[in-house]
């Protein structure tokens, strides 16, 4: 089953995009595109404004400068409800599903934005047959569920609106290892579904066995691009986060 | 009078006045929840449901009418706040918000306090709010019975609503967490203006009984209640709608236990033993009885 046409078409552009908090410039003019049907990374360390990046995008944080469009329409300035209902659904960096709804509750509110009950049920029993734990679970509470299926969750809620472009912050940030894998594996299957998705990560190595194509942040600043391959074979890159990336990477994949 | 019928009575009385806490609670928490706002003005709500009994209660109309349609104008009044007052500071700082509550609060009395009396006014009321019944040797207010019913109905309601339909669920979880649940493309300004339509309506339910109680509206009528709901929030855990209905119903047999056993020459104190019992409630539980570990949640 594929969930939308195939890759070829430009579908999300962020030109020069500057973002400053007080004093510090966070963002100095940062550009990327992503075409349709693309899985694009965005990796990088701690602070290189990965983070600012998919806030920007998604309307929680306000650029000085720049330009961010999505499919030929200007997000710049709209509410994050509104960038929602264009198209766009976030996965935000630790899960924040709700812990006090179940797990069928937090699936309908990602569908918050449609009006197509039918369409609705279609999908809650699609995704709960993609995440079976989610379907075992579905009268329960969400904060019952372990850290790798409030990921699971977090992800399927945000399929519910039928996104054209999934935004992934950091899905593997705080998982043992072995639930690491899974959700890489899981980005794997929405890839076959012809998923576009902007992949924001730490875990560079898993990262760039996904990606069509990466952005390497630093301070603030895009200091390399290429396809995975060329991400690969960049000297610096290979020294900097494939070489001594060992320590720094026990460091960040800690379980909060 | 036997201890059974003391019994009953004192369960009756008890529940009756601890669920019109509960609403009153509920009301001002269900705002909370979602802008992290004590919103004070809420007892002008109150007020604004009494004004309307009064005024509606000169036109021709059924009780049960005027009662419905003052219910109504809380509500509208509720959805006005909102969007007049507590809209364009929404971005700033809560105390900022809690100020804009209290300039809301004392405007609003002081508007009914030039346009219609600063005294007390009576209200048409119907007959029942007087009557009693007596069952064997019990004696019990028919208006003890119908705040009772009709809080049950309305926590019933509330809640199916709040589990049921997309709005309900988008309130709970933006109680939880308010940028996430926009991030699901909920509207922002559709969760917080239902938020003050439902304390709206709870307020002008608490009204009708409220001021039945005592059958006079007057600017600043709806004090009392607004500090009952926040002395029973708090209780309860100002973060949880659970603990407010539980907090009102802790108030309401603490102060009604208070008065039936207190001795005589010591009654005078009940309010002052009541709150020296919510103090000790809250050394033991800061958070409240229901209230998250972090007393947030976010």
């Amino acid at each position: 089953m594929r969930l939308i046409p195939p890759r070829g078409r430009f579908m999300l552009r962020v030109d020069d995009l500057h973002v400053r908090f007080g004093a510090i410039a966070a963002l100095r003019g940062v550009s990327l595109h992503i075409n349709q049907g693309e899985i694009v990374g965005l990796i990088g360390v701690n602070g290189a404004g990965k983070s600012t990046t998919i806030g920007s995008i998604i309307g929680i944080v306000r650029p000085s400068q720049g330009s961010i469009s999505f499919e030929n329409g200007s997000l710049l300035g709209l509410a994050p409800e509104a960038i929602i209902r264009r198209g766009i659904a976030p996965v935000m960096e630790g899960r924040r599903i709700f812990p006090a709804l179940t797990v069928g509750e937090n699936l309908r509110l990602g569908a918050a934005i449609r009006r197509d009950p039918a369409g609705i049920q279609e999908d809650l029993d699609r995704w709960c047959a993609f995440f079976p734990i989610l379907g075992e679970r579905y009268h329960q509470s969400a904060g019952n569920l372990s850290g790798g299926q409030q990921q699971m969750l977090a992800i399927g809620r945000a399929l519910m609106s039928r996104p054209r472009l999934l935004l992934l912050d950091e899905p593997s940030l705080g998982l043992a290892p072995k639930l690491v894998a899974e959700v890489f594996a899981l980005i794997g299957q929405l890839r076959e579904l012809g998923m576009t998705m902007l992949l924001v990560e730490q875990n560079v190595r898993m990262t760039l066995n996904m990606v069509d194509r990466a952005y390497l942040l630093n301070t603030g600043a895009v200091e390399f691009t290429g396809t995975a391959a060329e991400m690969r074979q960049h000297a610096d890159f290979e020294r900097a986060y494939l070489g001594g990336a060992g320590a720094a990477a026990a460091a960040t994949d800690a379980p909060r | 009078m036997t201890d059974f019928s003391d019994g009953i009575q004192f369960l009756i009385s008890s529940l009756s006045i601890g669920g019109l806490y509960a609403l009153m609670a509920l009301g001002l928490v269900i705002v909370y929840g979602i802008l992290r706002l004590v919103n004070f003005a809420y007892g002008e709500l109150i007020m604004i449901a009494g004004y309307s009994l009064l005024l509606l209660g000169d036109t021709p109309l059924p009780w049960l009418g005027v009662a419905i349609l003052s219910v109504i104008a809380a509500a509208i009044a509720g959805l006005l706040m909102e969007r007049v007052a507590f809209r364009p500071v929404r971005d700033s700082s809560p105390t900022t918000m809690l100020i804009t509550s209290f300039a809301v609060s004392t405007l609003l009395q002081s508007v009914a306090l030039l346009t219609i009396s600063p005294r007390p006014r009576p209200v048409r009321l119907p007959e029942f709010f007087v009557q009693s019944l007596t069952v064997g040797d019990v004696r019990i207010r028919v208006v003890d019975l119908i705040a009772l019913a009709v809080t049950i109905v309305a926590l019933v309601a509330l809640t199916i609503f709040l589990r049921r339909s997309l709005i309900g669920i988008a309130l709970r979880a933006a109680a939880d967490d308010f940028t996430m649940t926009r991030l699901l493309g909920v509207r922002a300004n559709l969760v917080i203006a239902a938020a003050f339509a439902i304390s709206g309506a709870l307020a002008g339910i608490v009204a009708l009984f409220w001021i039945g109680r005592s059958s006079l509206v007057e600017p600043a009528v709806g004090l009392q209640p607004v500090l009952i709901a926040f002395i029973a929030s708090v209780v309860g855990g100002l973060d949880s709608l659970r603990g407010a209905v539980l907090g009102g119903y802790v108030l309401g047999f603490l102060t009604i236990g208070l008065q039936t056993w207190l001795p005589r020459e010591l009654l005078d104190y009940r309010d002052a033993v009541t709150f020296g019992i919510v103090i000790v409630i809250l050394l033991v539980r800061p958070q409240g009885l229901l209230g998250g570990a972090a007393g947030g949640g976010r």
